[in-house]
């Protein structure tokens, strides 16, 4: 999935270690991704009707602005089609659960990574000027502010190559296929048992 | 030759097919796949795919799984049942080597793979399943990952990763009575925090570590996670040795020394360089209990509610300062990947033997084989005659997808490693405990130290 630069509103979201149980309940997990993830969002708690995803304002927003350990806990990946769904393509946090990151990277959404002081700063902006909007530019790396305050972040050269050109990963890897036959030769000589098929131990 | 690696170092330059701008392409050795997978079997035959190495993956059904019995029709809705099935026709569509229901040896991802002699010293191994950091115990690098990794592994037996900082943690001391693994994991957890590993790999040493059987070490790797690490590892010795001599999976003859001789390669080398590094000890540990919704929010048994996230209190129904023993519960559970193997069980069973519990509890063997175990060894006849629920081999209520929930403010003690808010079902909530804390508080019907 394609992603070049992105300037829209941004979400603040203020807990620390918000868990993937709480972006997506595991009873939700079980249905197709056809049918639309965006309305499991943060479900349970977005039952209340002032919970901030509810909130006029941030009705439009693409980009959230979360805490320390932000998608920590389980691998599910219905987390990050949930907040695709709902039409979000960036988070940025100081931190995030190493599975959720990747997951996002897969999913045609953005994790960057500011510091800690750096998110306090703008989730007050977003806090106290709702609907503010933000800029997030993966090619130069950078969150920018309205005012021009810019924050620059990396995300690793192979990921942001894929984002911004819209490569499809298992794609490419599969071109590569000569390469892994050959590493797996020289592995199957060393460590036959690693290689070796287990169906015949069944 | 060259400087010293850290094991996890070792098994990672081992396993890099190449190299591309801060990524590397790992060779996975063992991919295990669940009943939660088939978003994964769905994009490969959107794209005309099929898995590359069925041989070196394996499946078994958990998540789903009805407990009450093995018929997939005993799944309470449609649905669940249908997320049952689907798993056995994706893994034979696809050849994997997979128990299924009606097979004793089927059970959890993460207790099947080390009891089979799946799991190996040296081995990268995945599951979409963030407790994969359990594997780890037995000196392979194992961790969890998305079903668009997933899908990606079942075509190519690859995974782009980046490489990760390591993180070393020495435990030294010896653990008094009733201190178990599960109190040690949740004491570290509770000292570095829910994002203390975060970015890490994490490797547990030390004399309380060298000291401990292979069940209690994937126990301590199980809630790795729980600390933020993707992956937690112990260096593979004898006791991983001998646990794993003659498992069916494992090396047999000639190939067994011959890989015997590469595992003892593996162990850090004196002077490999760990980027963080925490220690604790082990002799001052007290018997833990999670009183929140973090599992960082961890207190000796002894202790009061401190004070946290309002939000912690408020859906936990506790204002700080209560005291954590005395606290009456509603509901117990054992079982799950942290703490379901048998000497879990037996741990149990001897708080159980000859009492009754005085509120609902159920117990959940890891797989077939442990339940199979515990029977001959007649722990279902000690906790029946207590009043518990002897259970099928699954996921169960640690999570609750196959039904298995608790009800709104229903207060559990619970032997799993979640305790997010709505884990065991909406407005559920949760203490994490060992297994003998949590069979003393079904006998008490109240949180109790196992010490008095
Ligand atoms: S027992 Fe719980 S934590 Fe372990 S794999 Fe199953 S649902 Fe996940």
């Amino acid at each position: 999935m394609k992603f070049t630069s992105l300037t829209a509103v941004a979400m603040p979201y203020e807990p620390v270690n918000v868990d993937t149980d709480q972006i997506i309940p595991a009873r939700f997990l079980k249905f197709p991704r056809k049918d639309g993830y965006g309305k499991f969002l943060f479900h349970d708690l977005a039952e209340d009707p002032d919970f901030i995803l509810n909130r006029e304002r941030f009705r439009e927003a693409k980009i959230l602005v979360g805490n320390r350990n932000f998608g920590c806990g389980s691998s599910r990946e219905g987390a990050a089609y949930a907040l695709f769904d709902r039409g979000f393509r960036s988070v940025i946090a100081p931190s995030f659960g190493d599975i959720f990151y990747n997951n996002c990277l897969k999913n045609g959404i953005v994790p960057v990574r500011l510091s800690e002081g750096e998110c306090t700063r703008l989730r007050k902006l977003l806090n106290d000027h709702p609907g503010t909007q933000l800029t997030v530019d993966l090619e130069k790396q950078l969150v920018a502010e309205p005012g021009g305050e810019t924050h620059p972040f990396t995300v690793d050269g192979f990921h942001r190559e894929m984002l911004l050109k819209g490569v499809d990963e298992l794609g490419l890897t599969l071109t590569l296929m000569p390469q892994i036959e050959a590493f797996e030769k020289g592995y199957a000589a060393e460590a036959p048992w690693a290689v070796r098929g287990s169906e015949q131990m069944l | 030759m060259g400087s010293p690696r850290t094991l996890f170092e070792k098994i990672w330059d081992r396993h890099v097919v190449l190299r591309r701008e801060g990524q590397c392409l790992l060779y996975v050795d063992r991919n295990i796949v669940h009943d939660g997978a088939f978003h994964a079997f769905a994009n490969l035959a959107r794209r005309g795919l099929k898995v590359r190495r069925p041989g070196q993956t394996f499946g078994t059904p958990d998540h789903y799984v009805p407990t009450v019995s093995r018929s997939p029709a005993d799944a309470p809705t449609a649905e669940i049942r249908r997320m049952v099935e689907t798993f056995a026709d994706n893994v034979r569509a696809h050849g994997i080597p997979a128990f299924q229901l009606a097979d004793d040896r089927q059970g959890i991802v993460h207790i099947v793979g080390p009891e089979q002699g799946i799991t190996l010293p040296g081995f990268v191994l995945v599951c979409g399943d963030s407790h994969t950091s359990t594997h780890g115990a037995l000196g392979a690098l194992a961790f969890g990952i998305g079903q668009s990794e997933n899908e990606h592994v079942l075509a190519t037996q690859t995974l782009w990763q980046a490489p990760q900082k390591t993180m070393r943690i020495s435990v030294e001391g010896k653990r008094q009575d009733h201190v178990s693994a599960k109190d040690l994991i949740l004491a570290i957890i509770a000292r570095i925090g829910a994002g203390g590993a975060v970015g890490h790999v994490v490797e547990y040493a030390g004399s309380a570590i060298r000291a401990m059987s292979v069940e209690e070490r994937l126990t301590v790797c199980n809630m790795s996670i729980e600390a933020g690490a993707r992956a937690g590892m112990v260096a593979p010795d004898d006791t991983t040795f001998s646990y794993l001599a003659g498992r069916p999976f494992a090396p047999k003859g000639a190939e067994w020394e011959r890989a015997l001789a590469y595992w003892k390669t593996l162990p850090s080398d004196p002077g490999a360089r760990f980027e963080a590094e925490a220690s604790l000890d082990a002799s001052r540990l007290e018997p833990m209990v999670t009183w929140g919704t973090s599992p960082e929010h961890a207190a000796p048994i002894s202790a009061a509610v401190p004070s946290g996230p309002p939000r912690a209190h408020e859906y936990m129904g506790l204002a700080p300062g209560t005291k954590l023993e005395g606290l009456k519960i509603d509901r117990v559970f054992i079982g799950s990947c942290t703490n379901s193997r048998i000497e879990d069980l037996r741990a149990a069973a001897a708080v159980v033997r000859g009492k009754k519990a005085r509120v609902p509890a159920m117990v959940v063997p890891g797989s077939g084989l442990v339940k199979k175990q515990a029977e001959a060894e007649g722990l279902d006849a000690v906790f029946s005659a207590a009043g518990f629920e002897w259970r099928h081999a699954g996921c169960s209520m640690c999570v609750g997808m196959n039904g298995d929930l608790g009800r709104p403010q229903e207060r559990i003690a619970s032997t799993s490693n979640r305790n997010f808010e709505g884990r065991q079902g909406r407005g559920a909530r949760t203490h994490l405990m060992s297994p003998a804390m949590a069979a003393a508080a079904a006998i008490a019907g109240c949180l109790t130290d196992i010490r008095k």
